[in-house]
């Protein structure tokens, strides 16, 4: 009856999702232009760097910029949510009348739709990679099984964390401040425009402390077959934990934020 | 003089009042202002992460890349304050509140970009401005009356440029409506393509940035003409004086699409 619960509310989401064709197709647009300028930019440095940047060649690269943009209609690197939007009208205090955690309904939702998003956004941007640009990718089947994994994770963690941003709304209630801090440091942090390999030691250090890169750079990383055997479990083990993390104060957030909520007007 | 001011003074009174509504939250208005600041120094960011390991990227050192990134950031930058509030015509379309727009005696465009001015973005145009003054200082530049012309015109021409993007997109939309984001991959991606060096870009992409939206005109080539760079082989060294012909078939677009996207409009109904 729990799970059921929140399957139901999953595959709303995803069908939510699914009537904004045109918005999908945007979406499309856009990440493979990214991905194009992407191709330019960072295929010259890798060629600049005598064939090995940071451990990447062209194929791996290419495997990097595909993904990562495929994903980017599934992971929320925007810090916007229709949570923050509630909790700033008082809506919010509907859905706490509802026989539902609030907390994990909002993720139920969020991850139906991101996983939706990998339909229309996410693999065509991999296929328009592999087939026009050329990547690498592994061949080892457990590979997959494990990317998978670690793609499903990395979307969870993405809805986990944005939720903690929406959730300063019970104190805040104006959050733009901190989506937009939130947008600045996922993005670099995901490694959304270059992968963290190339940031310096205490650069690259700094992101690992974060949620971060469990949303991109390590799915990307486990599926592209960049690492492989005890370092992907390593990867996709760090996920876990910042899933629990996040989850974990989003709960703490929730019924704090519940008590501390005010909402103004009759 | 007198009758400028009397024509303008709706536009005027519209601009200062949304100036003092971002202030009087001032606690946001502050972390606003921390955020842009971030964004643009994170976008710098970037940048110096990939010139870390090697030492030029098509042709530009790290010198004559924060240049480039200086010059795209602030005019780009200053054309987001002026009119990157074209981005909310999506949503007066969905709400129907743009029929609002048609009630008052004033053209339509006219009252969208004076509609709102974004005064966080002044934090971003910051560092664009640090990065150029920067930029010019650490590069070796031989100062003359024609080198001080040319960043005048990338820096005008730059700005007419970005802004006609936006009005492009805002046209757009009046065809698109839920597909916003399409417009975006040649709005931001342009402000993307603008800082990198253009040497780098294949076939399409030279196609699509350096000539239908001419983002390599905004600060890649006028940089390359200033530092007397060879530049790529496909465009000649003195076509950074070129950039205000870019700016002008930048508008000559943005204003056809403007003017096809509201005949095609047909009311919000209700």
């Amino acid at each position: 009856m729990f799970v059921r619960t929140y399957a139901r509310l999953f595959v709303a989401g995803f069908r939510r999702q699914s009537t904004y064709r045109l918005a999908a197709l945007g979406g499309l647009v856009a990440n493979t232009t990214f991905g194009l300028l992407k191709v330019a930019l960072l295929f010259a440095a890798v060629d600049a760097a005598g064939g090995q940047l940071s451990g990447y060649d062209v194929g791996a690269m290419s495997a990097y910029i595909w993904i990562s943009q495929g994903l980017l209609g599934s992971i929320n690197l925007f810090g916007r949510t229709d949570m923050a939007v509630r909790i700033r009208s008082g809506d919010v205090a509907v859905d706490f009348l509802r026989p539902v955690d609030v907390h994990l309904a909002t993720i139920a939702t969020e991850v139906g739709r991101s996983v939706f998003a990998l339909l229309p956004r996410g693999l065509p941007s991999v296929a328009i990679g592999a087939f026009v640009v050329g990547m690498s990718l592994p061949d080892d089947p457990a590979a997959y099984v494990l990317g998978a994994l670690s793609i499903v994770l990395g979307i969870v963690v993405s809805a986990t964390t944005v939720y903690l941003v929406a959730a300063t709304g019970f104190w805040l209630v104006e959050t733009r401040g901190v989506e937009i801090l939130y947008m600045v440091v996922s993005g670099f942090f995901a490694g959304l425009f270059v992968p963290i390999r190339l940031f310096p030691d205490w650069l690259h250090a700094a992101a690992t402390a974060t949620p971060f890169p469990s949303m991109m750079m390590y799915p990307v990383d486990v599926i592209s077959g960049r690492v492989d055997g005890a370092e992907s479990a390593g990867l996709v083990g760090l996920q876990v934990f910042w899933l629990a993390t996040t989850i974990a104060a989003g709960q703490l957030a929730t019924r704090a934020g519940r008590r501390r909520l005010e909402v103004q007007g009759g | 003089m007198g009758d400028l001011a009397a024509r303008t003074a709706p536009y005027r009174a519209v601009l200062a009042s949304r100036m003092r509504s971002q202030r009087s939250y001032r606690a946001n208005f502050a972390l606003d202002l921390a955020s842009s600041a971030l964004v643009g120094f994170v976008e710098l960011a970037e940048v110096w992460v990939i010139f870390r390991s090697v030492d030029s990227l098509g042709g530009l050192d790290l010198a004559a890349v924060v240049l480039v990134f200086g010059v795209a950031d602030l005019t780009f930058s200053l054309a987001d304050l002026a009119f990157g509030h074209c981005d909310t015509i999506p949503t007066y379309l969905r709400a129907g509140t743009l029929d609002v727009f048609y009630l008052r005696p004033q053209p339509l465009l006219l009252q969208l970009i004076t509609s709102d001015i974004s005064l966080r973005r002044l934090a971003r145009a910051g560092v664009g401005a640090t990065a150029l003054v920067v930029g010019l200082a650490i590069n070796d530049v031989a100062w003359s009356a024609s080198s001080v012309a040319l960043v005048a015109l990338a820096l005008a021409s730059g700005f007419a440029t970005f802004a006609a993007m936006f009005v492009w997109a805002a046209g757009a939309q009046f065809y698109l409506i839920d597909g916003a984001e399409a417009t975006n991959a040649f709005v931001y991606g342009g402000r993307y393509a603008a800082t990198q060096p253009a040497a780098v870009w294949d076939r399409p992409l030279k196609a699509v940035f350096g000539f239908l939206f001419p983002m390599a005109f905004t600060a890649y080539l006028p940089v390359v003409t200033l530092l007397g760079l060879p530049g790529p082989e496909w465009m000649p060294g003195w076509l950074g004086w070129c950039a205000p012909v870019a700016a002008l078939w930048a508008w000559l677009l943005a204003l056809l699409t403007w003017r096809a996207g509201v005949r095609h409009y047909q009311g919000g109904g209700g």
